[in-house]
């Protein structure tokens, strides 16, 4: 098994004609089981057309009923990308995973504000997306440094998240699944949403969680594990040396009023039995030593 | 994006919060006329500067004559103001903003963040004005009050006036406020702001509820929609290097310390950061060059690192994903080629296409170091680092790191010796550090075939086994030649 997404999951592409969403749809149908995966596209411009064999469809609903997808990918520019979740959520997808980044706050916050209530799971945005190691990638990651394995990998970043895996690798540990939350203030779901998820699936052992500066996810999240967590959690989070008050690339990380340092939830993690590390470089030797 | 105090008032004008009446100025004698226009007796004479703490500085004086605002003016423009939020050289002052008078009953707070955790927008209020916000919320969070607003409505008229009779607006005054706190919510949310402060907003003695300070930073995300507001951008006000960056779309943030840093990905940025200070040394700076870089990206990525005198070596950490790492590599070379690196380069390079990206860097020529993983290109740009420093050319000899930061020093100290009667090339090379004011080009000739010769061993080696200590060592040896002549050729600069 593994959480979100698995090779029964099927996948539309929403901004399928641009030329990121090209290249990723091509690069997930390639990836395992995704010529299965990747059945629509939508543009609201080019309904009736095909990409690589992929149907596209005017709306979303429309892609939904004609081909039984249930999750969305979304690679729309950010000045359109959050109306684009708003009709994936309407149009009731299992999950839409947002890849876009520079969406604007305020209008995730109405985004937001209009999925309470919904049966739509979201991640992201400004995310690598999600990869089920050998049966289907829905994202960014190069899916050839992942194999399926027991580790579960949740993650505010892209690149230190390819790092984690690298390092699992080399331990010879492969992944459940690996969730990239994003790396934005208001976003979908969180670590702490994620860590249900990986707890209640009997593929994964133990979870990564790499988090980063910014809010109090990984704190609330660390909570939630020492009550509840039944498997071994090991961490890491970007930015002892972040100066305050600075953004640190993604919108979301920066320690503001003094709030949201690596510093405040490494502590928070390690009371809560979490075994941390400093160093990035050892992630991956950190888990195998938690492994029963 | 942030803005000056006099833009922010402009912003809450039009949402109709009261504000005193003032003029942004730029020499002396505006200064004076802008005072001669408001009338009245007394005038606050305000220095412009994005950074917060003015007064404490010595950015805001109170003048009770035209002779004392053209005196207070003269002072304050052109000096460099120093508070706790700009460094210790300070911030010049550029611009100033007169204003009248204001007839102070009681000082209040209000702010506007967006709240993660509700994600919505939190109005904070409290009744101790004036002062830094974070100390009431640090020693009296009692006095803090929150409403955390529903986007579908907006702030609501009875949640306006019951925050603002906890922080002590009576009942006459509470519409005005109301006012101020709606303007305030409207001018945040249809601006896309991130941050807005009203810090004091006043009671007055007739009951005007007005801001007297204010203060906006701006979604830099939306600013597309903002043409107005991304006008009133002030570079002068900003870091030189962050704005150099930001002409060429990359990420770069400038930090204090002496080793400049390449990276794709925000988090691995940071990460890079945080274990060049594991092992000892102090980043220059926090710089992702994002998912799509081209050559072209990276050699200004190099020229931005390069201009800062205080780098004295460079790590690049590239984790291939989309961006394939012998595009990575052609850009580290072409960039190199370019801009005649002055310093240490230490690079690693993992994920796609590898292999290939590490022999183009191999076949290059080019005097960079290569590090097996993040720990191990940490702990050689950290001595590469204090090698240039110190002027000592022998110190890249104990670059042969371990993982652990602990273990570094003994296995360096462990390889030197080793490392030295094996060296052949070493003699010349150790004279040249020695006489600084040698030629440039037969050195870095020198380097060039000492790591053509030199990177493909290394690289076989590194790929079928890391532990046999004598294998290492001549790799050590051999990055410690070229480590040796990159931190000469630094030294001169």
């Amino acid at each position: 098994m593994s959480i979100l997404i698995d090779k029964n999951t099927r996948v539309m592409t929403q901004g399928i004609t641009g030329k990121t969403g090209m290249f990723h749809t091509k690069t997930g149908k390639e990836y395992a089981n995704g010529a299965n995966c990747y059945v629509a596209g939508v543009n609201p411009k080019k309904p009736g057309e095909t990409y690589e064999g992929i149907p596209i469809f005017g709306t979303v609903r429309e892609a939904k009923e004609q081909t039984g997808a249930n999750v969305s990918v979304i690679y729309v520019p950010p000045p359109f990308a959050a109306a684009a979740i708003d009709e994936a959520v309407e149009a009731d997808l299992d999950l839409v995973i947002c890849i876009t980044e520079g969406i604007p706050v305020r209008d995730m916050i109405r985004t937001k504000y209009k999925m309470i209530g919904r049966r739509t799971k979201l991640i992201g945005p400004n995310c690598p997306g999600v990869i089920t190691p050998d049966e289907i990638k829905i994202g960014i990651m190069p899916g050839h440094i992942h194999k399926k394995g027991p580790i579960g990998v949740v993650s505010r970043s892209g690149t230190l998240t390819y790092e984690a895996v690298g390092q699992l690798m080399e331990q010879g540990l492969g992944q459940s699944s690996c969730v990239g939350i994003g790396g934005d203030p208001v976003n979908g779901m969180k670590h702490v949403e994620v860590m249900k998820m990986f707890n209640d699936d009997p593929d994964t052992e133990a979870v990564i969680m790499v988090g980063e500066i910014g809010g109090s996810d990984e704190e609330d999240c660390a909570r939630w594990i020492k009550a509840n967590m039944r498997k071994p959690v090991i961490g890491f989070i970007a930015g002892l040396t972040a100066p305050p008050g600075k953004r640190m690339g993604h919108a979301g990380a920066i320690i503001s009023g003094g709030k949201g340092t690596a510093t405040e939830k490494l502590a928070v993690m390690e009371e809560c039995g979490i075994k941390v590390t400093r160093n990035p470089a050892e992630m991956g030797k950190l888990l195998k030593s938690v492994l029963k | 994006m942030k803005i000056h105090e006099y833009q922010a008032k402009e912003i809450l004008r039009q949402f109709g919060v009261v504000t005193p009446r003032g003029f942004a100025c730029f020499s002396v004698d505006e200064a004076v006329a802008a005072a001669e226009k408001l009338g009245g007796k007394v005038w606050v004479v305000k220095a412009q500067i994005h950074a917060g703490g003015r007064g404490k500085g010595g950015g805001v004086k109170l003048a009770r004559s035209l002779d004392e605002v053209r005196q207070y003016a003269g002072q304050i423009l052109g000096m460099m103001l120093k508070t706790h939020q700009t460094g210790p050289e300070g911030q010049k002052v550029r611009r100033l903003l007169i204003e009248e008078g204001a007839d102070i009953k009681k000082e209040l707070y209000v702010g506007m963040v967006v709240d993660r955790g509700t994600q919505r927008v939190c109005l904070m209020a409290s009744s101790e004005g004036g002062m830094d916000i974070e100390e009431v919320a640090a020693h009296t969070p009692e006095k803090i009050h929150k409403v955390f607003v529903d986007p579908g409505t907006g702030l609501k008229d009875e949640e306006s006036d019951d925050v603002a009779r906890k922080i002590g607006i009576p009942d006459g005054s509470l519409a005005k406020a109301r006012v101020a706190l709606k303007g305030l919510y409207n001018a945040f949310d249809q601006d896309d702001a991130s941050l807005a402060e009203i810090n004091p907003l006043i009671l007055t003695g007739s009951g005007d509820v007005i801001a007297l300070d204010a203060k906006f930073n701006f979604d830099d995300n939306a600013l597309f929609r903002h043409p107005d507001i991304f006008a009133m951008r002030d570079l002068d006000e900003e870091d030189p290097y962050e704005i150099q960056a930001s002409k060429f779309d990359l990420n770069y943030i400038s930090l204090d310390g002496n080793i400049g840093c390449l990276v794709n990905g925000a988090g691995l940025a940071m990460a890079t950061m945080d274990i060049t200070k594991l092992y000892g040394g102090s980043p220059a700076n926090f710089l992702d060059v994002g998912g799509s870089s081209t050559a072209a990206k990276v050699t200004e990525a190099f020229k931005i690192m390069l201009s800062n005198p205080k780098v004295k070596a460079i790590l690049v950490n590239i984790f291939g994903g989309i961006m394939k790492c012998d595009v990575i590599a052609e850009g580290i070379v072409t960039a190199a080629r370019q801009v005649n690196l002055t310093v240490p380069l230490v690079v690693r390079l993992e994920g796609t296409n590898v292999d290939l990206g590490k022999k183009i860097l191999a076949d290059s020529g080019l005097p960079i170091i290569s590090g097996s993983n993040m720990a191990d290109a940490a702990a050689k740009v950290v001595k590469a680092a204090l090698a240039v420093t110190a002027g000592k050319a022998k110190a890249p000899a104990k670059a042969k790191a371990k993982a652990a930061p602990a273990k570094a020093k003994k296995a360096a100290a462990a390889a030197k010796p080793k490392a030295k009667p094996k060296a052949k090339p070493k003699p010349k090379v150790k004279a040249k550090p020695a006489k600084k004011a040698g030629g440039k080009k037969v050195k870095s000739k020198a380097t060039a075939k000492a790591k053509a010769k030199a990177k493909p061993k290394a690289a076989a080696k590194k790929s079928t086994a890391r532990k046999p200590v004598a294998k290492k060592s001549k790799a050590a040896k051999k990055r410690a030649v070229v480590a040796r002549k990159a931190a000469a050729r630094g030294k001169r600069k």
